[in-house]
């Protein structure tokens, strides 16, 4: 059984894409700004949302940083897309002076040595052995910052996939049932749509009680 | 590394995919739903779905036809046709779309693309681009020049287009969907001269539109500096399929993404 996932209203992310995927899979998602919302849901989605810093101030002004954070903290299904991932972090080179969501122990910084920005297409993702629901394949990725690959992730209990586009940077992290992807699960496919079924999977068998 | 992407075009009117020569003459090649869910099961990266009588008409982009094809697609979807103010793009993003290609609205006022960037992010803005040359087909390579074309390559602008490419992209465009109105339509390949030269003019991913009839045309292009090579009469007057050229395009050492794509039962 699927799991009540909320969407998370950012107001300015393109969420359209988002929502088509989950209906191919049969599951409704709610758009929901409100805290005791998000704190309760099943299964929430936080998706990309343009700036960094309009996306923090976004889930500020809302009062979302302390539930979103709650869930990451605790394990509970969450699923952060392209900027959502880097909103985890702690902060990014995008909005100097900008916190993140400070619950994955990682900085954002501008892809350096990608020969053309953004980064634009699909790429490989090779899953670290300790990944569960990221496997071996090819994702859709658009943005020009990655979250750092840094070591204090895996020291966190974090595991890390990887892709490369001039060098080798961070195209997924997973906790528990928490999946954050830098790429487009909603717009990858076959690989996309298998993926987002395991996470869903897990969310279900989370909100069951089960182990995430 | 990111791989080449093959982008199949629907050029869409009144709801239908139609293809012309050089923008004109056009006729029907199928409903927009179909030929889209049939792109993406053959390997296409990417789509791209241009309201072709949007800006003549002067009435808003085809809304409903976005919704319909985001409902059975999972791969990007580039919008265009008709993009005239920032609303216009976030109501295609809101139905479906995950790029807005900006094209006429853009070059009457370039501050657009820097408000679509600001609000929408500049991996949602593409500039699209209609280029004629300039000058006669014996001149030197060195010395080729391209216009800006608009309404449907009917009018010319005097505009170089090389330069305002190099504009474009520093006011906010993340991605340059480049079609030469010389070719298009025609089969007779894409002008290499052209992507060659936009290529090196700016940093952005570069999309090659206009010609396309064999893998040759597209490895030209790619070898041109194009990131991807966008076609759309070869593909629905079947041609060829998006799976074949991509087979011929890996053969041939170009980097693509494997065709044809597993079926999420495969992967689970």
């Amino acid at each position: 059984m699927s799991p009540d996932l909320v969407l998370v209203r950012t107001g300015v992310a393109n969420v359209a894409s988002v929502i088509a995927a989950f209906r191919r899979l049969g599951v409704e998602p709610r758009l929901s700004d409100d805290p005791g919302e998000i704190r309760r849901a099943g299964a929430v989605v936080l998706p990309g949302v343009g700036a960094f810093a309009a996306g923090m101030a976004r889930l500020r002004d809302a009062g979302l940083v302390a539930p979103l954070r709650a869930r990451v903290e605790r394990g509970e299904p969450t699923l952060a897309v392209c900027l959502g991932v880097q909103l985890l972090g702690l902060e990014s080179e995008e909005a100097p002076g900008v916190s993140g969501l400070g619950v994955a122990p990682a900085r954002t910084r501008r892809l350096v040595d990608a020969p053309r920005l953004p980064h634009f297409g699909w790429n490989q993702v090779e899953p670290d052995l300790t990944c569960r629901t990221v496997r071996p394949g090819e994702a859709y990725f658009a943005h020009s910052y990655r979250l750092d690959d840094a070591a204090s992730l895996a020291a966190e209990g974090w595991s890390v996939a990887r892709t490369r586009e001039g060098e080798r940077f961070v195209a997924a992290i997973e906790r528990g049932a928490v999946l954050g992807c830098q790429f487009h699960p909603e717009l990858s496919g076959a690989y996309g749509a298998a993926l987002m079924e395991r996470w869903l999977e897990r969310a279900a068998l989370a909100c069951a009680g089960g182990v995430a | 590394m990111v791989r080449l992407r093959v982008i199949p075009c629907l050029d869409v009117k009144d709801g239908r995919v139609v293809k012309g020569v050089r923008f004109q003459g056009l006729r029907d090649a199928g409903d927009p739903v179909e030929r889209a869910a049939a792109y993406e099961a053959s390997g296409a990266d990417e789509l791209c779905l241009l309201d072709v009588s949007a800006t003549r008409e002067g009435r808003a982009s085809a809304v409903e036809t976005v919704r319909a094809v985001r409902a059975v697609i999972g791969i990007p979807l580039t919008v265009g046709g008709g993009v005239r103010r920032l609303e216009d793009a976030a109501k295609l993003l809101d139905a479906g779309a995950d790029k807005v290609a900006v094209n006429t609205a853009a070059l009457e006022r370039p501050a657009l693309l820097a408000e679509i960037k600001e609000r929408l992010g500049a991996q949602c803005t593409v500039l699209s681009l209609d280029a004629a040359r300039r000058g006669d087909a014996e001149q030197p390579v060195s010395t080729l020049r391209w216009e800006v074309v608009v309404a449907g390559g009917t009018r010319r602008t005097g505009i170089d287009a090389i330069e305002w490419v190099r504009r474009a992209a520093g006011l906010g465009a993340g991605e340059i969907l480049a079609t030469s109105w010389d070719r298009d339509g025609t089969g007779e390949g894409y002008d290499v001269e052209l992507l060659r030269a936009l290529s090196e003019a700016v940093p952005v991913p570069l999309i090659a539109s206009g010609g396309a009839r064999t893998a040759l045309h597209m490895e030209t292009a790619l070898d041109a500096g194009a990131s991807a090579v966008l076609a759309a009469s070869i593909f629905h007057d079947g041609v060829t399929t998006v799976d074949l050229i991509k087979r011929e395009l890996a053969r041939s050492g170009r980097d693509v993404r494997p065709s044809p794509i597993p079926t999420p039962s495969t992967l689970r």
